[in-house]
């Protein structure tokens, strides 16, 4: 296994709170060695001065569309844009086509996560069979294939008592119950949020108790279950207070966020642009700011993507017909540093927590750290360069990104996993020896 | 027609929010000069000969497209009938590529009925061609709302300082939006009035009042527009039955006699007689719902024509 000797940059490890220039030693893949000036001769050398090095980053949220819808993204294109973004391990959600909802499903998302060989790829399995909310699938099975939690994103488990069952049942494993949650009844055929904005386009809305109801009768299910769970993408102001008071009552509950809910909101979709058609939807500045509030407040666990690629021609559909989502993995990192640092929401070290070793320890792995012994997963981040965001550069399949053209601040140089460089910035090329 | 140095600039007609109120009387002077042309012997004029006009139907309509091939005919356009009963999701040849195949075809102007908010706004993107809205989704409907000023006028003069009623589903009603938007912009008080569970969400953040009452406000009303029921569109149930959405927002003979004598009762059709309105209402004198179809003609016109006109200045200037 070859050497790797990180020198110069501002190490950030903010598990341990550790903020300070030194060198990092990679063997074996794993950290053997921190420290100003180590030699190593035998080590190929970055030269990472005026650089972050940080854990690598994790995104607990992403639709690599494989197997079902390989012409918008595969395991291997999407594994390479999360490497550009600055990813060493992402979590693909379970709404393929075929679903993941049984053990073979997970052994291959984990099969062509290695063949793809760039980012970690960790796969969640389905709550219930064919995501369809009535029977649990086989979560035991699945586990020990290697899925790492269970969902049905996409959508939530509507009713009530299979709701109250999977997690039952999942509480006999050391496992995590993830959640869209979205009361269809109550969001029916919306495609944005409801208010003045879907009023004045014609658009069905999706109000935002669709989604408060649904957290807000989880938690009472975790009260009475205990099962670990993490609550989705939130987006309005009312979940951040129910996973504030869940938080309170000591509950295990954990929740994410997405770029998209920080930096853009129902004012957006005005021109009827459907790159801006995302589930949950965008909702208003009242929210946008409830959820930096949280943020701030120590009460989001985790910074994700809800990388969601689509068609170009499918994008190019009427608003009501054209599919949600949107593509922003390789433009995350600049996007967090914009809704987070710029706007002084919280700090580098506060912002990269989220990035790292809190999702890891949403999923309970050993992972976002850089301590001697940990796995050799780094990502090295200038934090000052401006660049321009590009989405027909991007390594991913599709297109469908409102940031396209937007100037941002901060970008990752090189990504390794498991002590290997599987991405690096040309830029950065010269800098590694 | 009114002399003024206003010029008509867009090419296209998506709805009428964006419009201003010197660009609203321009359209209804405009039609009030084609409206002419309808008594005359020799009913139709050059204006449009030689261009190409599309009806693109994707939703059921009679009045409404008849109205427009007749008024492209009057202008002497050739007219082609393009009708296509689709869902919004449908999965067959896209919106976009259906327009740009008929553009290839030298369409020079495309009137579009669709399911979908927004589906005009996305023609106007996608094509040169001038895009006329004939509704979209619960969006709007511009000439219906264009029509209902156009004979407001000519029953009162002017919309300053009348007090209308918007009666019915005004969630999911394009013909609401519209009028709302021409209506205050053309100096009227607009109230609007069903049960909350047929009003939009934040209806308040609109131009108008909101009433749940059609008793409490039917006597100081000097036009009252009664929405159909559209029952295909609704979903669920947002009112028990018809007998009791009829008992609080039908307009009966009964409420016609606590009304103003000279109010103006309108109606977009078609009509779901004596469920929002009863016969006697709808063909009694106070109804102008057949001068709102006879006007529609001249008003489908002055669109047809302000838009050809908008889209010859452009090509000029590039």
């Amino acid at each position: 296994m070859e050497k790797i000797l990180i020198t110069g940059g501002r190490v950030m490890d903010p598990a341990n709170h550790l903020d300070t220039v030194a060198d990092v030693l990679l063997a074996d893949d794993e950290v053997v060695k921190i420290g100003p000036n180590l030699e190593e001769s035998a080590a190929r050398r970055i030269d990472a001065a005026g650089k972050i090095v940080s854990p690598g980053l994790i995104d607990l949220h992403v639709h690599f569309r494989e197997p079902g819808d390989e012409e918008e993204e595969t395991i291997a294109s999407g594994s390479a844009a999360a490497v550009a973004g600055g990813y060493t391990s992402v979590v693909c959600m379970p709404n393929t086509n075929p679903s993941i909802d049984e053990a073979t499903g997970v052994e291959y998302i984990h099969r062509m996560g290695r063949q793809a060989r760039k980012t970690f790829v960790y796969v969640m399995g389905a709550i219930t069979k064919d995501r369809a909310g009535q029977e649990l699938a086989e979560m035991g099975l699945m586990l020990q294939a290697g899925a790492i939690g269970f969902t049905d994103d996409g959508c939530g488990v509507q009713d009530t008592a299979v709701m109250l069952r999977a997690m039952k049942y999942a509480s006999m494993f050391n496992t995590v119950v993830s959640q869209h949650c979205q009361d269809n009844a109550l969001v029916k055929n919306g495609v944005m949020n409801a208010g003045y904005n879907s009023t004045v386009l014609g658009l069905p809305g999706m109000d935002p108790l669709g989604e408060e109801m649904m957290l807000w009768r989880d938690v009472q299910l975790v009260r009475k279950t205990g099962v670990r769970y993490h609550a989705q993408h939130l987006s309005t102001a009312g979940s951040v207070e129910i996973i504030r008071q869940a938080k309170r009552d000591g509950l295990p509950v954990t929740c994410e966020v997405a770029p998209h809910h920080l930096l853009l909101t129902e004012d957006d979709v005005v021109g009827y642009d459907t790159n801006y058609k995302v589930n949950p939807p965008l909702r208003t500045a009242s929210d946008v700011q409830a959820l930096k509030d949280a943020i701030r407040d120590g009460i989001v666990d985790a910074l994700a993507t809800d990388h969601a690629p689509h068609l170009q021609s499918e994008k190019e559909l009427e608003f009501l017909a054209a599919p949600f989502g949107i593509a922003g993995i390789e433009c995350a990192l600049p996007l967090y540093i914009k809704a987070l640092i710029e706007t002084r929401v919280t700090d580098w070290a506060g912002m990269l927590s989220m990035l790292t070793w809190r999702p890891a320890d949403v999923l309970k792995v050993d992972k976002g750290r850089i301590g001697v012994g940990n796995r050799a997963d780094i990502t090295i981040i200038d934090p000052d360069a401006e660049w321009v965001i590009d989405a027909d550069a991007f390594y991913s399949k599709s297109r469908n990104c409102p940031y396209h053209g937007w100037t941002v601040k901060g970008k990752p140089l090189a990504t390794l996993v498991a002590g290997e460089v599987r991405y690096i910035a040309p830029e950065f090329e010269r800098s590694l020896h | 027609m009114t002399k003024s140095t206003f010029q008509w600039t867009r090419k296209h007609l998506v709805g009428l929010r964006e419009l201003s109120r010197r660009e609203l009387e321009f359209i209804l002077d405009t039609a009030k000069g084609f409206e002419e042309f309808s008594t005359r012997s020799i009913k139709k004029v050059p204006t449009l000969r030689g261009k190409v006009v599309v009806n693109m139907f994707f939703e059921d309509s009679t009045r409404t497209r008849n109205s427009f091939t007749l008024a492209a005919s009057r202008l002497s356009a050739d007219v082609i009938e393009f009708t296509k009963k689709s869902s919004a999701v449908n999965k067959g040849e896209t919106l976009v590529d259906t327009a740009r195949n008929l553009e290839a075809m030298g369409v020079d102007i495309v009137v579009i009925r669709h399911g979908a908010g927004g589906a005009p706004a996305l023609l106007c993107r996608s094509i040169n061609a001038c895009v006329v809205n004939a509704g979209d989704g619960y969006n709007e409907h511009p000439t219906q709302a264009l029509l209902d000023v156009y004979t407001i006028r000519q029953a009162r003069g002017t919309l300053d300082g009348l007090k209308i009623g918007i009666v019915g589903d005004i969630s999911h009603s394009r013909v609401a939006r519209s009028n709302i938007y021409a209506m205050t912009q053309l100096g009227a008080e607009v109230t609007l009035i069903g049960p909350p569970t047929l009003m939009p969400p934040c209806v308040r953040k609109l131009p108008v009042k909101v009433s749940y009452s059609l008793d409490a406000v039917i006597e100081e009303l000097d036009v009252i527009n009664m929405l159909r029921i559209q029952f295909e569109r609704m979903g669920g149930n947002p009112f028990p039955s018809v007998r009791e959405y009829s008992h609080y927002f039908g307009l009966t003979v009964e409420r016609m006699q606590r009304a103003k004598p000279d109010i103006v009762v309108m109606h977009p059709g078609p009509m779901n007689r004596g469920v929002e309105i009863e016969s006697e209402v709808a063909d009694g004198p106070n109804s102008i719902i057949l001068k709102q179809v006879a006007n529609g003609l001249a008003i489908r016109m002055a669109v047809l024509f302000l838009v050809n006109q908008a889209a010859m200045q452009t090509d000029v200037k590039s």
